[in-house]
């Protein structure tokens, strides 16, 4: 029996070659309406003029901050983690629930290769667009709609990814 | 209100922006217990337009909608700032910053996206193939190498404390200083 157990946790990782571990989940228990989706709009579009007002989607904030010569971005990130980090040890210490009085589920990180060499090029890309993706979709809103063509070939990079995944070191 | 509107139109400082992309991680925990990231959402249009039978497409998209509700709400706020709360002066480049580039013979900086790159005219043009096509290329296949971008490994991974996390954002870091000082040099030369 004790062996079986230990095979099974052998080739589990084998037979699911993907095991669908999403890296922003959704932990809800309760599927969401179709009205309770809309509350992730409206965060959504205040974060989109967050980032547009913040002038955090324009390709110069991005050079200036790689140059080092405005600490504009720096400022942003930085205290952006703050906050975050502040918030997210709130809700672990005081165990404070999900509106729908759900336990709040974070997910440890586990460490890949990918993220040295996924990162690295991620930074060659981000340089070159001045976006990350979240600033991808605020410039197409914005008016620069050109960059639709950066979010396509951004998907095609990811269903590349996908493709070719299993041959990549990791 | 009129007053309000006209603070609004001002180009918003990093001490309030940073700390309201910050509060988006307990916002979309307490909401919904969603995590905070972005990338994921160019995955699910994979697995919803295009899945192709490849495993790591196959996986109940669905579930993850609120994702795809949300990276359409920055769409439509990116819009809305745009069109109502539009910053009437020309943005403010670091003058280093310009100089630099200058030298790489970017000279516009009236717009937030240099007009001289990203325009429709450039589609069809070495700049259209290495800032649009390459650059949306390197980041939708590097951020699911890496696992997560700026949202979901910068903020979202270093709110919880996850080491992987900064040795992500470590990475991105040095490609993006990589970038900026060795190759783009010569990718402008390349483009003019």
């Amino acid at each position: 029996m004790a062996i079986n157990k230990e095979q099974l946790q052998i080739k589990e990782p084998v037979k699911t070659a993907q095991p669908f571990v999403c890296d922003a989940p959704n932990e809800q228990k309760y599927g969401d309406s179709p009205q309770g989706l809309l509350k992730y709009l409206i965060v959504g579009i205040v974060f989109g003029i967050v980032f547009t007002k913040a002038e955090i989607i324009s390709w110069f904030r991005i050079q200036e901050m790689f140059r080092l010569q405005s600490f504009f971005m720096y400022g942003v990130i930085g205290s952006a983690i703050l906050v975050g980090m502040l918030s997210v040890q709130l809700i672990k210490r005081f165990n404070i629930k999900t509106i729908q009085g759900e336990k709040v589920v974070l997910h440890n990180k586990e460490f890949k290769k990918g993220q040295i060499i996924g990162g690295f090029i991620f930074g060659l890309g981000w340089a070159i667009t001045g976006a990350c993706p979240g600033p991808i979709f605020a410039q197409i809103g914005s008016g620069f709609s050109v960059v639709i063509v950066t979010l396509l070939s951004a998907i095609a990079g990811t269903w590349l990814y996908g493709k070719f995944s299993h041959k990549l070191p990791n | 209100m009129e007053q309000l509107i006209e603070i609004l139109k001002q180009p918003w400082p990093w001490y309030v922006a940073g700390p309201l992309i910050g509060l988006t991680v307990p916002l979309l925990l307490l909401l919904g217990n969603k995590s905070f990231g972005i990338s994921s959402s160019l995955r699910h249009i994979c697995a919803a337009c295009v899945p192709a039978r490849i495993p790591f497409f196959t996986y109940n998209w669905r579930k993850e909608t609120w994702n795809l509700v949300f990276v359409a709400g920055i769409l439509i706020g990116g819009f809305i700032a745009a069109t109502f709360f539009a910053n009437p002066e020309a943005v403010t480049v670091a003058a280093s910053t310009q100089e630099d580039l200058k030298a790489l013979g970017i000279t516009n900086f009236t717009q937030l996206l240099p007009e001289e790159i990203f325009t429709w005219d450039n589609l069809f043009t070495r700049k259209g193939l290495v800032f649009f096509v390459l650059g949306g290329l390197l980041i939708g296949f590097s951020t699911r190498y890496a696992g997560g971008c700026t949202s979901g490994h910068s903020i979202m991974g270093l709110s919880n404390l996850q080491w992987p996390s900064l040795i992500a954002t470590i990475a991105f870091m040095a490609g993006g200083f990589t970038m900026t000082h060795l190759l783009l040099p010569y990718l402008m030369a390349w483009v003019q």
